[in-house]
């Protein structure tokens, strides 16, 4: 079994697994005043101090939430109400095009009901925002700017963004942007304090913490407008009972995440080029989708011309390589990617993509058994054409 | 000596089309355990998928789709879903209307099975390197020793769909596997075998509409894609004008219901359908007697066996779940003439006929032209 599907989810940590099920042995709402609750209380707050110094953020900056997508839909509702709230002129919300669905449904959410001017950024053809393009968006008209985001790196063709070049023209105009950092974190350094960002979204399963946990990381200097309200815990911006086994295990491997990144990049960026490598020797005509430079070192994305992703998903699935189309699904059906149509690829090439991700588990066997099926699969799905 | 499965001495590498429904999780449960290496996937046939199915029974919904996954995972085979909405469209719903247009009554199943599932669906699936569909129509095919196919209809003739599988021709039956064709279960059984077999989809109400029509009126979707067309109902023996409708397409031939006639006939007898003429969009009626037919012609025929049907007697079918004619068959220049030994009364152009011989089917064709028994004009 060839697993190459990291940036879906990666296998947990042992040492995070470890914090986990000690702590589910553990009784005590983190909001109780009783000795219990002090207990849990102290679990929590030593893993954010823990996770704050991991990404480089201050311990109250850091908003826990039930996963990237709610921090997604946090940050860019929560900031939009807040911000049009305190001056109605502020309706546009600037975005790139190849944001995660939790980000992009958010905002279409906001333009549909909430009167938002969604502004979209021109990418090139690796589907990179340039710090040119942003800043004359917005100082066509800074004032009436709600807030901007843009990904930190793109979860399918592994783009990375110049996220510090724009939070610094978004901080010339004191506009808030987020920056959905879900795929970044654990490979890109992507320390909060300096980044100049006003939001940033990281997510547990992605890092080899657990899933149904994430953070909003939040300058303190904001205050969206909470999605869920209730009991007010996390600066009443996010509330909800803390799931402290989830939050104790997610810092224990953030730390790891970070402790080892640069390594982990290095170690992981080498293999990575060999997978890309050995995909191009087996497929000559292989397009590599995303930058060739500016790209997570984990991730490689390829389109087959002349085949159908799914076809390929399944033939390689076959062969116990797993991997993924990484386009979006509706009903399990296939959509040419929003990310590539954005960055102009031929939707006829589009169809044909395969994503394959690397993690902390691979090795140097995954790529030699993808190597040498790729070859086959793409052949085969080729006699099946495009239906 | 027969066999129910194409070469079933060795392990077919088999594609299982998973409608989400009941008969095709058992039929894919029972490829499994007839030792073959089976894949499930589910097509998705609509490019707007409703989310979750509005009044009728169809079988392009996100829930049926999540049903056959969830039956997947139970049979424990892999699942796919493959999106085939384009050539669906193209080949069954854009035919479907254009033949309503021209006055005829189309079956859009019989078409599905001839031009998706067993075309495109089954071109990809050997492309991929897979020997056979399966589906969970029930009916059977019988491998003759010298290696030749027939298709028969299914054991328990009650359950039988070897109708809407008579468009298919020796190379797409060589590679159709249908594990509930030799089943003499009713459907409660099938129900409860889903049952035993873990699979949520056992108590699931069957479809019988028209899938991509998700709440069966089929009137209102043509209405809805050809524009109504206000035009004058004839009663044929006197030639006058006895109501008017809103589109010549809406009708079917036999027809009784929905002509909102205001007045009786002269004799107090109820008027049907009988012409359908899109040319002046006009729709004839007269009396029941009027609707029986002696003979017909019908174009496209397609044989399941090698050759085709030599002149002789058969029975036929003309509709999905009407019964058994006899019939005179034989081939004129390359048109079906078939004339019948007693009327038959109800006859649609557009619709198949499908031919026996005994349980076997024979062929197929869709039925072009009727001849009446008393033409009263």
């Amino acid at each position: 079994m060839a697993y190459l599907d990291h940036a879906a989810t990666t296998p947990m940590l042992p040492e995070a697994a470890a914090a986990m099920t000690a702590q589910f042995a553990a009784t005590g709402n983190a909001s109780s005043l009783h000795a219990a609750g002090r207990r849990a209380r102290r679990t929590v707050e030593e893993a954010r101090e823990a996770f704050a110094e991991a990404i480089g953020a201050r311990p109250s900056e850091v908003v826990f939430t039930a996963g990237g997508t709610e921090a997604d839909n946090l940050a860019v509702k929560g900031l939009y109400w807040a911000r049009r709230d305190a001056d109605p002129a502020r309706t546009r919300v600037i975005a790139s095009p190849v944001e995660h669905h939790a980000v992009l449904d958010a905002v279409h959410w906001l333009a549909e009901h909430e009167g938002a001017q969604v502004e979209y950024l021109p990418v090139d053809r690796y589907g990179r925002v340039h710090a040119e393009a942003f800043r004359e968006a917005v100082e066509r008209n800074p004032d009436d700017v709600a807030l901007a985001t843009v990904m930190w790196a793109n979860n399918e063709i592994g783009t990375v963004m110049p996220v510090r070049e724009l939070a610094a023209i978004a901080r010339e105009y004191g506009i808030p942007l987020h920056s959905d950092a879900v795929q970044a974190f654990g490979q890109l350094d992507v320390r909060f304090g300096d980044s100049g960002l006003a939001a940033m979204t990281v997510s547990g399963h992605k890092i080899g913490g657990p899933y149904g946990i994430g953070a909003l990381l939040l300058g303190r200097d904001q205050s969206p407008v909470p999605v869920l309200h209730g009991g007010g815990q996390e600066r009443h911006v996010r509330s909800g009972t803390l799931d402290v086994p989830a939050v104790a295990a997610f810092a224990v491997a953030a730390v790891l995440a970070a402790e080892r990144r640069e390594q982990f990049a290095t170690e992981i960026g080498a293999l990575r080029d060999e997978l890309i490598a050995a995909v191009r020797g087996a497929v000559p005509d292989a397009v590599l989708g995303g930058d060739p430079d500016e790209r997570l070192p984990a991730n490689a994305h390829f389109s087959f011309p002349g085949c159908e992703g799914d076809s390929l998903l399944l033939l390689l699935d076959a062969q116990g390589i797993e991997c993924s189309t990484g386009s979006a699904c509706t009903a399990g059906v296939a959509q040419p990617s929003h990310v590539l149509l954005a960055a102009g690829t031929d939707p006829q090439l589009a169809r044909g993509t395969l994503r394959f991700s690397l993690g902390h588990t691979s090795t140097k066997e995954d790529v030699a058994a993808l190597a040498a099926a790729i070859g086959p699969a793409v052949e085969r799905a080729r006699t099946a054409g495009l239906s | 000596m027969t066999e129910n499965l194409p070469r079933a001495h060795r392990p077919l590498r088999v594609l299982a089309a998973m409608s989400g429904g009941v008969d095709s999780a058992v039929a894919a449960a029972r490829a499994v355990e007839a030792g073959h290496d089976v894949t499930g996937v589910h097509l998705a046939l609509s490019a707007n998928p409703q989310s979750f199915r509005t009044g009728a029974r169809g079988c392009c919904t996100i829930e049926d789709s999540r049903d056959a996954r969830r039956a997947a995972d139970v049979i424990g085979i892999p699942f796919y879903v493959w999106d085939l909405a384009e050539r669906f469209r193209e080949d069954v719903v854009e035919d479907f209307i254009s033949e309503y247009e021209a006055g005829r009554t189309p079956n859009p199943c019989l078409r599905c099975n001839e031009k998706i599932k067993f075309a495109a669906l089954l071109d990809k699936a050997l492309a991929l390197g897979f020997d056979a569909v399966c589906t969970g129509h029930y009916a059977t095919v019988v491998l003759n020793e010298d290696g030749s196919r027939e298709l028969h209809r299914a054991s328990d003739m009650a359950k039988d769909q070897s109708y809407v599988l008579g468009v298919l021709d020796e190379k797409q039956l060589a590679h159709a596997l249908f594990p509930l064709g030799d089943t003499l279960t009713t459907k409660d059984e099938i129900r409860a075998e889903a049952e035993r077999r873990g699979l949520a989809v056992a108590k699931k109400p069957d479809s019988h509409d028209i899938c991509f029509i998700a709440d069966g009126d089929t009137q209102g979707f043509l209405a809805n894609r050809l524009g109504k067309a206000e035009g004058d109902i004839v009663d044929e023996a006197t030639g006058e004008k006895v109501g008017t409708h809103e589109g010549a397409f809406g009708f079917t031939i036999g027809q009784r219901k929905g002509l909102r006639i205001g007045h009786p006939a002269p004799d107090g007898k109820p008027r049907y359908v009988l012409d359908i003429s899109p040319v002046n969009n006009t729709v004839t009626v007269g009396p029941v007697e009027a609707l029986d037919v002696t003979a017909l012609t019908a174009i496209r025929p397609r044989w399941c066996g090698a050759v085709a049907a030599a002149p002789g007697t058969y029975t036929a079918q003309l509709r999905a779940h009407g019964g058994e004619t006899e019939v005179f068959a034989e081939v004129v220049d390359g048109e079906l003439r078939v004339s019948f030994g007693e009327p038959v009364r109800g006859v649609a152009p557009g619709q198949a006929i499908v031919l026996y011989d005994g349980t076997r089917v024979v062929g197929s064709a869709t039925i072009a032209t009727t001849t009446r028994a008393t033409a009263a004009v």
